[in-house]
């Protein structure tokens, strides 16, 4: 194990790590699934079955849409019963999405789990994470095997395995690896065998104490300690995100409109690395996730959820919501989105539902404190955003690298002036979109 | 079956840390209850009429204006600390209706005729006293030495210590730190006001970038002019506006290397005013210069966007 290592920028934010001590449960399977053709980064699936389709547990049901982007199956046994559109709940836009009927059963398809998994070739490893349809599960949904097939003259020297989680409430990754952490480190195998990097970090935040000494344990029963280095962080925020994560690991920067693959590291995160596993050892494709469920429910759980389930059976499972509850967020508190509709399905970026109570805030003029500007862990400046929004010029937002902030929301939770500056940022971004497909 | 509720959609984060300007500004106001009781201390009832009519004058005017311009008035404090700054740097005999129109003049035209809260250049409390200075000359320059709660309402004058001659130095120095001298009423006790500057900067208010390059610089350069560096920080109104004035949020630059710049240019000038200008005190036009230098140095000191100089590496 390596010595504690610390960000310079970020906040403190409250833990509210209410479901650490609880294992992870699977959830009944619902009745009825609804599946968008859009949960990742990229071209959206295209539907290859229709209306009346028997399908099974597992079998693909959208093919990729190209070469970003990922496969679709189907999460539970039953019928296709219709397609629908849905609002995709962080661009807005409409998309389809396909409505799967249970049958009762949890009939699965044919699996022909690898023979030799030690000694399985990369493309094969590469060919059998883009059948399983893997996509980052840390939030971000950018398809795994576009992710493990750097470009020509990129070379990786640096894994980083992302266990931090560093938002409030979410314990999805800590339970993971608490109990499914030899699969994790099998999978993180099978990525080092398709990257061949010189070094592997297994970065975890320090209130994780027993995951560390966990996977500890297991990388020296598994005789692996010469390859895997953990790498224990002092918790804060957002060390979670790749960017901050790898400067604090390895001191170098990415450049801006740059990827972690210009400095040549690649950051994955542990739920993924377990898809990894699965896919490889026991052909299963992506079709759930362990999912936190916290904030005003009557009993927080991790659950173990199909891709397509209703938030409403999730509460449901977990007691129902308390009286004063208000909010419903997809994600953490720092960067998740408010939602409004409980039959939205869990999708496969979703890594958790919180149920919180707000008040509505009210801004007031901001004072210069400078909160904002210590707090950015990208270095900007986040007063000059909202002063440049507020008089619509965009062009200066642009000019002052607006593109590289990656709305980790530490400069609204420092503001004393109760400004929503990441409100602002996001609404400069689109209008720039907006100016650029214009053209 | 989970009811029906009607959520709340609003944008990430859905936390906020909880510390508001309003709390801020009355963590300010309340270490500046220290020189304030020093000052109550030193010159009895004056000091609280003074304190008084400048805090009441201040809110009010406050108040008037923003329904003026049809906004909605709120007690965020602001007023509040700009109203007990103006009084701590007024003479303590500073008869009652000029103590008005300096707040009045403070809060109307130094801060909401250039915008209220946020958008005013230059510190209103010095604005407020910067204009007494010059309609009033005469009264702004009468200091007188403690009273120490004597009814009679008449002080003995004497000049401020930075026009006198000193003769045993060391006891000059124990009485610049505990106050007792004249001055004007926030100049005098400095232990109190480096204790106040030291509690902001542990709660986080304020950084120690500003007032200890500021101090820094004066007594440097006082030292390199042939000047006692420890009096030249001493006495004055120096401690105060260092700490309590200088770091004023809105008027002061907002990374660390531009306050350093501020310091040091206050003090620089400081110095200058109070050696080769005709005025015994330098502190409250060297703030009000670098005020007008603030948004210069804020357009130039800026940190490296992260990743930046691998970008003009490539």
């Amino acid at each position: 194990m390596l010595k504690k290592k610390s960000a310079t920028r970020g906040i403190k934010v409250p833990e509210n790590k209410l479901t650490e001590h609880n294992p992870i449960e699977p959830l009944p399977l619902p009745q009825k699934v609804i599946i968008p053709m859009q949960q990742h980064i990229g071209a959206p699936c295209e539907l290859i079955v229709k209306r009346g389709t028997k399908v099974k547990t597992g079998e693909i049901i959208g093919k990729a849409g190209g070469f970003v982007s990922a496969a679709l199956h189907a999460t539970i046994s039953g019928e296709v019963s219709g397609t629908t559109k849905i609002i995709n709940h962080a661009t807005g836009h409409l998309t389809d999405a396909v409505i799967i009927t249970s049958d009762g059963e949890d009939n699965w398809v044919q699996t022909e789990p690898a023979g030799d998994p030690e000694n399985i070739s990369s493309q094969d490893i590469l060919n059998l994470v883009s059948k399983a349809g893997i996509v980052g599960m840390g939030g971000a949904s950018f398809p795994t095997q576009v992710k493990l097939m750097p470009p020509e003259g990129k070379n990786i020297d640096t894994l980083i395995l992302n266990g931090c989680e560093c938002e409030p409430y979410i314990t999805a990754d800590h339970r993971l690896m608490l109990e499914q952490g030899g699969k994790i480190l099998l999978g993180l195998k099978l990525v080092q065998k398709v990257l061949n990097p010189d070094s592997i970090f297994i970065a975890i935040e320090d209130n994780k104490s027993d995951a560390i000494t966990h996977l500890a344990n297991l990388i020296c029963e598994m005789g692996m300690q010469d390859n895997f280095k953990i790498v224990p962080l002092k918790s804060k925020y957002p060390m979670g995100g790749e960017k901050t994560l790898l400067t604090t690991i390895t001191g170098r920067e990415v450049p801006i409109g740059g990827l972690p693959l210009d400095v040549g590291i690649v950051v994955h995160n542990v739920s993924t690395v377990k898809a990894i596993y699965d896919a490889v050892y026991e052909d299963k494709p992506l079709i759930e996730r362990v999912v936190t469920v916290s904030g005003l429910v009557n009993e927080p759980k991790n659950l173990l959820v199909r891709f397509g389930t209703p938030i409403s059976a999730l509460i449901d499972y977990c007691g129902g919501m308390k009286e004063n509850a208000n909010k419903l967020i997809l994600g953490g508190p720092m960067m998740g989105i408010a939602h409004f509709d409980l039959n939205f399905p869990i999708l496969k970026g979703s890594n958790s539902i919180l149920i919180e109570h707000a008040a509505p805030i009210i801004e007031s003029n901001c004072i210069r404190c400078g909160r904002c500007v210590y707090a950015c862990p990208m270095h900007l400046l986040p007063y000059m955003y909202v002063k440049y929004a507020k008089t619509h010029n965009y062009n200066a937002c642009q000019d002052a690298y607006i593109a590289d902030c990656i709305e980790c929301g530490s400069c609204s939770f420092s503001c004393p002036a109760n400004i929503p500056i990441v409100e602002y940022i996001k609404t400069a971004k689109s209008e720039l979109n907006k100016k650029r497909t214009r053209k | 079956m989970t009811p029906e509720k009607n959520f709340m959609v609003s944008t990430s984060p859905h936390i906020w840390k909880g510390k508001s300007s309003r709390s801020i500004m009355n963590t300010v106001a309340l270490t500046l209850i220290l020189p304030a009781g020093a000052s109550i201390y030193y010159f009895g009832i004056r000091a609280i009429c003074i304190i008084s009519a400048a805090i009441l004058s201040s809110i009010v005017t406050e108040y008037a204006i923003k329904k003026l311009r049809g906004r909605k008035f709120v007690m965020d404090g602001s007023a509040l600390v700009t109203g007990l700054l103006l009084a701590l740097t007024l003479p303590p005999t500073l008869p009652i209706w000029m103590v008005v129109i300096g707040s009045v003049f403070a809060i109307a035209i130094v801060k909401e005729a250039f915008g209220g809260l946020g958008y005013n250049i230059f510190n209103p409390a010095l604005g407020g006293r910067a204009f007494l200075s010059i309609c009033f000359a005469r009264e702004m320059s009468t200091w007188s030495l403690p009273t120490y709660f004597s009814l009679s309402t008449d002080a003995i004058t004497t000049a401020t210590p930075l026009a006198m001659d000193i003769a045993d130095k060391t006891a000059m120095y124990k009485d610049l730190l505990i106050g007792n001298i004249g001055g004007s009423m926030g100049e005098t006790c400095a232990i109190l006001i480096i204790i106040g500057g030291i509690i902001l900067i542990s709660v986080n208010i304020i950084t120690w970038h500003l007032p200890i390059c500021y101090i820094g610089t004066v007594a440097l350069f006082s030292f390199i002019l042939g000047e006692d560096p420890v009096f030249s920080v001493l006495a004055g109104g120096l401690m105060l506006g260092a700490f309590f004035m200088a770091t004023d949020y809105v008027t002061s630059p907002i990374t660390n290397w531009g306050k350093v710049i501020f310091g040091v240019g206050a003090g620089i000038m400081t110095v200058v005013i109070r050696l080769f200008g005709g005025m015994p005190e330098g502190v409250c036009y060297s703030i009000l210069f670098m005020n007008a230098l603030t948004p210069l140095i804020d357009r130039y000191i800026k940190p490296t966007p992260y990743g930046f100089q691998k970008e003009s590496a490539k």
